[in-house]
């Protein structure tokens, strides 16, 4: 073996040892959590409203909440998210206009969560005159998880590819008959993946939520938009932060479950790219 | 009709801000209530221009979002500075927003942010390049799978948990080990930003050397050179506009983080000597003192402002990373 490949091994396990430096404290996180939240998992934990200021009974109104916000994120982002992709790439000339929008996505993406959740407050807690409510709180996690929902769906529009549209319009169908009969089917499973991955996203944050929707401690169910809902992140940062003598293992199952949540999006979302990928036609 | 037909149509005199004016009045020109042969009746006509119009105007919509924010923070930033200079915020070092009377310097928040991000920052980079090397060139196809599933389960992990792994584990274990009084620092912080950056390290970094054309390898092999050489001296260089977009991005997404540095940093809004110390970051200020003020008062005003000093960093940082990405692409 030459100097060169002697090299090469040395560098490939520094390589190796630096991702397995990576690998491991994902792994320890996971197994953390679940080993010390899985103890305190219970029918009543996930079905009963908090009792005793939090120090005991479940979290179900903060679950309920969590579910709720998302819906309520997906019915104002995803609309809007896809309607843009579509503009972005059916209809936009390359001009000042279609570039501003793009700076937009890209802006938009980069802005912290708290100046999402400061903007939100200002906007339609006050101006508005929303409330701290459901309803402020899911637009504003709709304006915050929609550039990766635009950006997603965008992808998979490109992807469909242009014959499709050259055929549709050669028959006398027009842009949005092509656009709807021809385009997006075909593009429905990669916007879907994107949309429930950032969902997922909406579903762990805190900082947009803190001053727009969250509640306290609230151990009932919302009456309407414009009620308070208690939220698995927020309701995981106040009994671990802000009351004390919570007994631990509330808190592990409290992060277990709202982990769990984000997971399943997760997987739904794997599985959906999978499932459609293998019927793709092209 | 593809899309060199419509930039034909375009109207090419319009200067830039009259070419906004006449886009909008596109909506019109492109129902044209029935100047384009079209199945379907009247009714078909009219609902595909609402159609169409609904989908200009989403792509207005997310434009007027980026206004719309900038022009809030704007408007109550303002306030403050009717009262205290921009000197006095932006360089005062002293942040007393209670005490009478208030001081606002966000100078102490503000090294609070950059020393964070620079210790997470100098942590993930090398971390997350040489993943993304190992997964992009070393790694054995199953393999690379495994690896990129679980960095997006690292991704996927709501920031708050991390949050709460810092307090009650992270925290403890850095007192002990470097025998300090709190274990609540700014590294407690930075090591937890460090991690929740790393997938988008990886995974752009990762883009940008599976981007590297394949010509440049084989013409590296070809001159026999190994596979090391070749990632460190041919794809590597290459790919570098790449991985400093990922760079850029990962301190976009460090600055703006809440609530990891909000629950393990300590909360210590005095100018920070060192990163084994408590500090306190901008996104921590806003998101801890928000619920405590008044609307309408000075100390609300100064939160506007801590959030368009961060605004404007993130928003250079991205629109530095989208230079790079576009340089990349090419």
């Amino acid at each position: 073996m030459n100097g060169a490949k002697i090299r090469q091994r040395i560098a490939f396990s520094v390589l190796g040892v630096l991702t397995l430096a990576i690998v491991v404290p994902i792994l320890l996180v996971m197994v953390y959590i679940v080993v010390n939240g899985a103890g305190a998992i219970s029918w009543e934990f996930l079905m009963a409203a908090p009792r005793q200021g939090m120090k005991a009974g479940g979290i179900f109104p903060a679950i309920v909440g969590t579910i709720l916000l998302v819906v309520g994120t997906m019915l104002f982002s995803l609309p809007l998210g896809v309607l843009s992709a579509v503009y972005l790439v059916e209809y936009a000339h390359d001009n000042l206009f279609t570039r501003l929008i793009k700076l937009s996505v890209v802006n938009l993406s980069g802005i912290p969560s708290i100046v999402y959740g400061l903007f939100g407050f200002t906007m339609f807690v006050i101006l508005l005159h929303f409330g701290t409510s459901i309803l402020a709180g899911s637009l504003t996690l709709a304006i915050m998880s929609l550039p990766v929902i635009i950006t997603a769906s965008k992808e998979a529009l490109e992807s469909v590819p242009d014959t499709y549209r050259e055929i549709s319009l050669s028959l006398g169908a027009t842009r949005w008959q092509t656009v709807r009969y021809c385009v997006l089917p075909y593009a429905i499973p990669g916007i879907l993946t994107g949309t429930v991955l950032s969902l997922s996203r909406a579903a762990g944050e805190t900082a947009p939520i803190l001053f727009t929707v969250a509640a306290f401690y609230l151990p009932r169910l919302p009456r309407g938009v414009f009620d308070q809902v208690m939220a698995l992140p927020y309701h995981l940062y106040v009994i671990s932060t802000q009351v004390p003598n919570i007994p631990l293992e509330l808190s592990f199952a409290t992060a277990l479950v709202l982990v769990g949540l984000v997971f399943l999006m997760n997987l739904v979302s794997i599985i959906l790219r999978a499932h459609y990928r293998k019927k793709r036609l092209w | 009709m593809t899309k060199t037909q419509n930039s034909k149509r375009t109207d090419r005199r319009a200067t830039a801000f009259l070419s906004l004016g006449f886009r909008a009045l596109g909506l019109f020109r492109i129902s044209n209530f029935g100047f384009r042969d079209s199945p379907g009746g009247g009714r078909r006509r009219i609902g595909e221009f609402i159609i169409e119009w609904c989908i200009r105007a989403s792509g207005l919509v997310v434009v007027a979002f980026v206004f719309l924010i900038f022009l809030f923070l704007l408007r109550d930033s303002l306030s403050l500075f009717r009262d205290f200079s921009v000197r006095d915020v932006l360089l005062g070092r002293e942040w007393l927003p209670i005490s009478e009377p208030p001081k606002f310097g966000i100078l102490p928040l503000l090294v609070g942010s950059v020393l964070v991000t620079f210790w997470a920052i100098v942590i993930c980079v090398p971390l997350g390049v040489a993943a993304a090397m190992f997964i992009a060139e070393v790694a054995p196809r199953p393999l690379k799978h495994v690896l990129k599933s679980l960095i997006e389960i690292l991704a996927a992990i709501p920031s708050v948990v991390l949050g709460f792994l810092g307090i009650i584990w992270l925290g403890p274990f850095l007192r002990n080990t470097f025998h300090l009084s709190t274990g609540m620092t700014g590294l407690t912080g930075s090591l937890l930003l460090a991690f929740m950056a790393l997938p988008t390290i990886i995974s752009i970094s990762e883009d940008a050397l599976a981007g590297v054309p394949k010509a440049y390898r084989e013409a590296a092999f070809g001159l026999g050179a190994t596979r090391w050489q070749t990632l460190w001296r041919v794809i590597l260089p290459s790919a570098s506009s790449g991985i400093v977009a990922a760079v850029m991005l990962g301190i976009g997404r460090v600055v703006g983080e809440t609530m990891v540095v909000l629950m393990v940093t300590g909360n210590a809004p005095v100018m920070p000597k060192s990163i084994l110390q408590p500090l306190r970051t901008l996104t921590a200020t806003i998101a801890g003192e928000m619920g405590e003020t008044v609307g309408g008062s000075e100390h609300y005003f100064a939160l506007f402002a801590v959030g368009l000093v961060l605004f404007a960093i993130t928003f250079t940082v991205n629109l530095i990373a989208d230079v790079f990405l576009r340089r990349a692409r090419r």
